[in-house]
């Protein structure tokens, strides 16, 4: 694959994986409400997937479509960002690992809707109205449980303290992600607004600062990717071509 | 915690189809606050482009008539067709009534 694919592939499997993770609450939330809301923004990424998939195979021009990248490819092959693949945890590790990411790809996707690359720009400008749904979602959940409970308050802080780890991989700049035209080093201040300006409100602090780590747009995931994989991919791994 | 607030309050949904027609009510969802009940709302009844406008209020401040009185209240208007403004002839070229 060329660098603007890789891209799309990028773009595409931070959508597909988090996707993916959030459907895993189905019949699992804490309310029936939440149960619909965390669905909701689930398909909303698969579908943004779908879309940057797609485009990712049509660039890359070896007949292979979004399902065939979705679903045949192994753990090592995928390109998205470490935040989105850990695990869900309790809510509060859920609403930690949105809100942190969600705030991101606002902004993120802001930046592509503009890009000179129309194909990229036409999904970014679709997605990025989801998406400013998903911070705010998180946002007031962030600031909710922060503010709420003694035990909300600890969950929510131990979420925060796992996956602030992660963060700093969504700003990395590498030569294939030049190739889009958007440095991602120049988001962060603005997304470091938006996160203190939450925190404030959530009367938390900032996690104290680990080491960060990188290494999911190069295919170094952790274990818990593969075990997600192995549960997505299952029908077509089973059934190769299966439909219905 | 009492077990009434263990969970949280319903709360009424009234969403408005689109621009010019009214809010009708849809259902109900629980929440802990105005704000939470407008985005469960959100995500349970307009999830199909059902609405450009959401209302919600505490399903508790609705006032319901006594179903007892029921008799009373509603039957008196069964006899009385003449309340129904049935009895004109509307012109042909009248319409959207």
């Amino acid at each position: 694959m060329d660098a603007l694919a890789t891209c799309a592939l990028r773009l595409g499997d931070d959508s597909l994986i988090l996707g993916q993770r959030l459907g895993e609450w189905c019949g699992h939330a804490p309310a029936l409400e939440v149960d619909l809301s965390l669905a909701n923004v689930a398909l909303d990424l698969i579908g943004q997937a779908t879309h940057f998939l797609g485009l990712a195979g049509e660039l890359e021009g070896k007949g292979r479509d979004a399902d065939a990248l979705a679903f045949r490819r192994d753990v090592m092959d995928f390109t998205n960002c470490l935040l989105v693949e850990q695990k869900n945890g309790d809510f509060a590790h859920t609403m930690a690992r949105q809100f942190l990411f969600s705030n991101f790809q606002e902004l993120h996707l802001a930046a592509l809707a503009a890009s000179k690359h129309e194909r990229f720009a036409v999904i970014a400008a679709k997605a990025v109205k989801e998406v400013t749904y998903h911070s705010k979602l998180a946002n007031d959940w962030v600031i909710r449980l922060g503010d709420g409970t003694d035990e909300s308050r600890a969950r929510m802080i131990a979420g925060l303290d796992w996956m602030w780890r992660f963060a700093d991989e969504l700003f990395v700049m590498d030569e294939i992600d030049a190739a889009l035209g958007i440095d991602k080093t120049v988001l962060r201040p603005a997304w470091d607004q938006r996160i203190d300006a939450v925190l404030a409100e959530a009367t938390l602090e900032r996690s104290a600062t680990r080491r960060a780590i990188t290494g999911g747009r190069i295919g170094h995931h952790s274990e818990q990717l593969g075990h997600l994989l192995s549960e997505m991919q299952f029908l077509q791994r089973a059934y190769p071509g299966a439909t219905w | 915690m009492s077990d009434s607030q263990k969970e949280w309050p319903l709360w009424e949904v009234f969403v408005r189809g689109k621009g010019g027609l009214s809010h009708r009510h849809v259902g109900s969802v629980h929440a802990a606050d105005a704000k939470m009940a407008i985005e469960h709302a959100r995500d349970t009844y307009t999830r199909r482009m059902e609405g450009v406008s959401l209302w919600v209020l505490p399903s508790a401040q609705i006032t319901a008539s006594d179903p007892g009185e029921a008799a009373a209240l509603f039957e008196p208007a069964e006899d009385k067709v003449y309340r129904h403004p049935t009895f004109y002839t509307i012109p042909d070229g009248v319409k959207h009534i």
